[in-house]
């Protein structure tokens, strides 16, 4: 859905859903997400419709994924780190994630 | 990097938002004595405007054009006042007695302040259209801010569509960066330019005339522009297509990624909780807070500068933020030299001579702020206009008691993409205006915390005692 501009390099490694893609250091979960043509960050907790991020300025909510074992974080706010976990989440939340 | 162990229980001003508005508030602040904190939630300083400013791997200036770079001085007189400037902080709380709940990297803090400013900006106007829940469809802030902070520009077929000055600076911006833009889907109505003509003379005496000019020719030299008057977003599981109505002949284009965009409007989520007493602006379509001459609101030592105090564009809002701290800094410190602020009112009401026009010629068509009967309306909870009209019908009086029969306001969001169409949606439908239909009454947390975060929170002796036996 993005690509990168030439003037940025890859930096750092992530795990989303399993599978090791690369960030840049800088980038928000949100963005490392677009930059890796991961189309929907989650589905809906009413329908199940697929979302991708909308806002990308914390208003929206439509990036909400899992981090590290925390569920319902705004992957537009919280910038990468080497080694990351990131999930995408799939409808309603269950206890305790 | 700050932590919230490090801060201090209270300090004079706390600003929330590190945007033009608070970065220039809280370096005038810091400068003239008074212990200042500045609070953003974002990884880095600069609101959305200077986003990533400090940051940016975009090293052509050209791209983002030199307004944007002006918000490095903003950034770096702030840095250099002396005030805490603490950034991935989510201000969640804010009471009438200026109590400010905090989070920074999963902790929580109480402060206490004398004084506070809200600096927390606007957001883009919700633009329900059919499909826009798909992925692929998106803001034009957001790809704003892919651009700026993260140096990503859309990919494949793109389209913009909507109308006001942000969707032509990010068309020139993302042509400047080597991006290609399909076509842009221009939702002004003609007959705004008839409207918007008593307002012409403010305007071309105001900064934006030559900009806006230049920015149009830049932008229509590449780009085709097509007057549209319907919009939708179709899609099995992403965008595919967006159909449109061209001056009444059916259209439609394969689409990858849709970028939308009618305007700005105040994030009025923090004020509104803290208790701000807030009105409906008809020439904004909007609600805002009400404010004395020095941004000050209802409740006392809450003062509120930049677009969230109704929308006037980002060299306005330093300059608001200044008048802001200039009264915090008369109210907490008198014997302090601040500047004489008869010259940055003046400043300000230069940077606010164009708003007349801009708002005129860029009010959105009522077709794109009440939408059909199966557009979903609020996102979160997937309701749809129709839900919302037929509770309306019934007798549904506004916006609060609407959460109590469909949820509507009550997802993630807390209403930021869909209180301002649930108002209007049900002031048509009660023929009756948005200011006596009133907004969603908002409530601590406005952004969510977890109960880890919470039970971070330090606990006093006597607070221990009145709970444990």
């Amino acid at each position: 859905m993005f690509k990168r501009l030439g003037d940025t390099a890859d930096t750092l490694t992530i795990e989303i859903d399993g599978k090791s893609v690369r960030a840049r250091s800088g980038d928000t979960v949100a963005a490392a997400m677009l930059a890796n043509g991961i189309d929907h960050c989650r589905t809906t907790p009413v329908t199940g419709a697929p979302r991708a991020p909308y806002c990308l300025m914390g208003v929206c909510f439509e990036c909400l994924v899992m981090i590290d074992g925390v569920g319902s974080r705004q992957g537009c706010l919280v910038p990468v780190r080497d080694g990351m976990r990131v999930e995408t989440q799939q409808g309603k939340r269950e206890a305790g994630r | 990097m700050t932590e919230a162990s490090d801060l201090a229980s209270a300090y004079d001003l706390v600003v929330i938002g590190g945007g033009p508005a608070g970065l220039a508030a809280a370096a005038l602040a810091a400068r003239a004595g008074v212990s200042t904190v500045l609070f953003d939630e974002n990884p880095g300083v600069g609101g959305q405007i200077y986003r990533g400013i400090t940051s940016t791997p975009l090293k052509k200036r050209a791209v983002l054009g030199e307004d944007y770079w002006a918000g490095a001085e903003l950034a770096a007189e702030a840095k250099a006042s002396g005030a805490l400037i603490v950034t991935g902080a989510t201000v969640w709380s804010l009471d009438p007695t200026r109590q400010v709940g905090v989070s920074i990297a999963g902790k929580a803090r109480m402060i206490e302040a004398r004084r506070v400013i809200i600096a927390t900006g606007s957001l883009e106007r919700p633009f329900p259209i059919p499909g826009w829940t798909l992925p692929g469809v998106m803001t034009a802030g957001a790809a704003q801010t892919a651009l700026k902070a993260h140096g990503l520009v859309p990919n494949g077929r793109v389209l913009l569509a909507g109308c006001g000055p942000l969707l032509w600076l990010l068309a020139a911006q993302m042509l400047r960066a080597g991006a290609r833009i399909e076509a842009i889907l221009d939702t002004t109505l003609r007959a705004n330019w008839l409207r918007a003509v008593p307002h012409l003379p403010d305007f071309l005496l105001s900064p934006y005339w030559s900009k806006g000019l230049a920015l149009l020719r830049e932008v229509r030299a590449k780009v085709p522009v097509i007057p549209i008057e319907r919009l939708s977003a179709r899609g099995e599981g992403k965008l595919q297509q967006v159909d449109y109505v061209s001056r009444g002949k059916d259209s439609r284009r394969q689409a990858d990624v849709l970028l939308l965009h009618q305007g700005v409007v105040p994030n009025v989520n923090l004020a509104n909780a803290a208790g701000v007493a807030h009105r409906w602006n008809e020439r904004q379509i909007c609600f805002e807070p009400v404010l004395d001459v020095d941004f000050g609101s209802s409740v006392p030592g809450i003062a509120i500068a930049g677009d969230g105090a109704g929308i006037a564009g980002g060299t306005a809002a330093a300059e608001r933020g200044r008048i802001a701290a200039i009264a915090a800094v008369r109210a907490l410190k008198p014997s302090a030299s601040v500047p004489d602020p008869q010259s940055v009112r003046q400043k300000l009401q230069r940077e606010e001579l164009g708003r007349g026009f801009l708002d005129t010629l860029y009010r959105p068509a009522d077709a794109f702020r009440l939408p059909e009967d199966e557009t979903i309306a609020c996102r979160c909870e997937e309701v749809t206009a129709k839900q919302i009209r037929d509770m309306a019908a019934i007798g549904c009086e506004g916006p609060n008691q609407m959460k109590a029969f469909l949820r509507c306001g009550m997802g993630p969001c807390q209403g930021r993409l869909c209180g301002l169409t649930v108002t209007e949606l049900i002031a048509a439908s009660r023929h009756t205006r948005p200011a006596d239909v009133g907004y969603y009454r908002l409530r601590p947390p406005v952004k969510p915390i977890t109960l880890a975060e919470l039970a971070s929170l330090p606990i006093s002796e006597a607070e221990r005692k009145a709970v444990e036996r």
